[in-house]
C-alpha cells in the first residue's frame, strides 16, 4: 500500500510548479496593459480608411490584441487620431480625450494629425499635439497599415518602460512624510 | 415657357427692380435689387416653377461699393431649366432670408454668414456652420489671409497662424498658365 506523502514545505507545491512566475508588479501591469490596447478610432479623414484596413482581415490588428475598437471613450486606452483635425472638430477631439480614463495614450496617425500636413489654412489645427499629448507620431499621407501597426508596436514598447506602481509608491511615501 | 420668356416675365413683373440680364452659352443670369430679392425668388418659385434651390454663394468685391454679391442658383424639376439670380449687398445691409421658400436655404445662408459675414434678416437660426461658435473672423473675405489670424477664447477654443514657409501650399491666381500658377514657380 502506497501512502500519500504530505508536502512538508508549504512554500513549495509540486502541483502548481511551473505556474508561478516571480516578477515586478510594474512589469506584470505593463504586460497586461500593452497586450490589450483598446483603441478609440478617431477617424477624421482618409487616414481612417487605412485604420479600417488595419482592422480588417488582411492586416489583422487582433494579432497584437488591439482589435477591440471602442466608440465609447470610457472604455478606450489609446486614441488613434486619424486624419485632418479642423478647429471645429478639435473641440470634440479634446472632449473625447478628456472623457477617456487613465491610463491613456495617443497616436497621431498621418501628416495632418501630426503637423497639419498640407492643410496650411485658417481652418485646420496644425498638429493635434497642440491640444493633447501625443505618444507616437506616424508619418505618411496616409500611412500604410503596416506603419500603423509599427506605431502601435512602438507604443507597446513605450508602455513596457512605464513605472506606474513605483511612482504611486513614491507618492504615497512622500505624502506620509508631510 | 422658354428660358427667354421666363426672363421676360421677370422683367415685366418687376420692371426697374431688374437691373440687367446676361445670357452666356444658354445660361440666364438676372441681376436684381436687394429690396426686391425676396419677391423675385417667391415669383421664380411660385410662377416660374423653380422648385429646387441648387446653391447659394456669395462674392466679395473688395474695394467696390456695394461690397458683397449674393448668387442664387435655381433649377426647376418640372421644366429642367436653370436660372441664376444675383443681387449686390453692401456691408451694413442684410439680405432677406429665402429659407421660408426653400428649406435648404437655411444651411446655405448659414455658410454665407460664417464665411463672408453677410447678415440674413428673418433667418430662423443664424449660427456659424463651419467654424466654431465664437470665432471672431470671416475667413472667405478677400482681406483675410489664408494662413489665418490668431484668436483665443479662454476655455472654448483658439486658432493659430498656419506656417506657409517651406512648402508649396498655395497656387497664385492670374498666372499665364498652370506652370506659372504653381506654388513652386514662386520659389527662388
Amino acid at each position: 500500500m502506497v501512502s500519500e506523502i504530505e508536502p512538508i514545505h508549504a512554500a513549495y507545491d509540486s502541483k502548481i510548479e511551473g505556474n508561478v512566475i516571480f516578477t515586478k508588479l510594474d512589469s506584470a501591469i505593463n504586460w497586461m496593459r500593452k497586450n490589450s490596447l483598446w483603441p478609440m478610432p478617431m477617424g477624421l479623414a482618409c487616414c481612417a480608411i487605412e485604420l479600417m484596413a488595419t482592422g480588417a482581415s488582411r492586416f489583422d490588428i487582433s494579432r497584437f490584441g488591439m482589435e477591440v475598437m471602442r466608440f465609447s471613450p470610457r472604455q478606450s486606452d489609446v486614441m488613434i487620431v486619424a486624419g485632418t483635425v479642423t478647429y471645429k472638430m478639435a473641440l470634440a477631439v479634446k472632449r473625447i480625450w478628456d472623457q477617456m480614463p487613465e491610463p491613456k495614450w495617443c497616436i497621431a496617425m498621418g501628416a495632418c494629425a501630426s503637423s497639419g500636413g498640407m492643410y496650411r489654412s485658417y481652418a485646420v489645427l496644425q498638429g493635434i499635439d497642440q491640444l493633447i499629448p501625443v505618444d507616437v507620431y506616424i508619418s505618411g499621407c496616409p500611412p500604410r497599415p503596416e506603419a500603423l501597426l509599427e506605431g502601435l508596436m512602438r507604443l507597446q514598447r513605450k508602455i513596457e518602460t512605464e513605472t506606474s506602481f513605483v511612482d504611486q509608491k513614491k507618492e504615497l511615501l512622500a505624502s506620509l512624510e508631510d | 415657357m422658354t428660358h427667354t420668356e421666363m426672363v421676360a416675365a421677370l422683367k415685366s413683373r418687376f420692371g426697374a427692380a431688374v437691373l440687367g440680364t446676361v445670357e452666356f452659352r444658354g445660361e440666364q443670369t438676372v441681376n436684381v435689387t436687394l429690396a426686391s430679392i425676396h419677391e423675385v425668388m417667391a415669383f421664380a418659385k411660385g410662377e416660374l416653377g423653380f422648385d429646387y434651390l441648387v446653391d447659394i454663394s456669395s462674392l466679395d468685391h473688395l474695394g467696390e461699393e456695394p461690397r458683397f454679391e449674393m448668387v442664387y442658383e435655381l433649377y426647376g424639376y418640372g421644366h429642367g431649366r436653370h436660372l441664376r439670380i444675383k443681387c449686390k449687398v453692401s456691408e451694413d445691409e442684410s439680405v432677406p432670408t429665402v429659407s421660408d421658400l426653400w428649406l435648404t436655404a437655411d444651411w446655405h445662408e448659414r455658410e454665407a454668414y460664417d464665411m463672408m459675414g453677410i447678415d440674413f434678416a428673418g433667418h430662423p437660426d443664424l449660427r456659424r456652420i463651419l467654424m466654431w461658435e465664437g470665432y471672431p473672423f470671416f475667413p472667405l473675405r478677400k482681406d483675410f489671409p489664408l494662413e489665418g489670424r490668431p484668436s483665443d477664447m479662454p476655455d472654448v477654443a483658439f486658432t493659430g497662424v498656419a506656417p506657409l514657409e517651406g512648402g508649396p501650399f498655395v497656387t497664385s491666381a492670374g498666372g499665364a498658365d498652370t506652370v506659372a500658377r504653381e506654388p513652386r514657380a514662386r520659389r527662388v
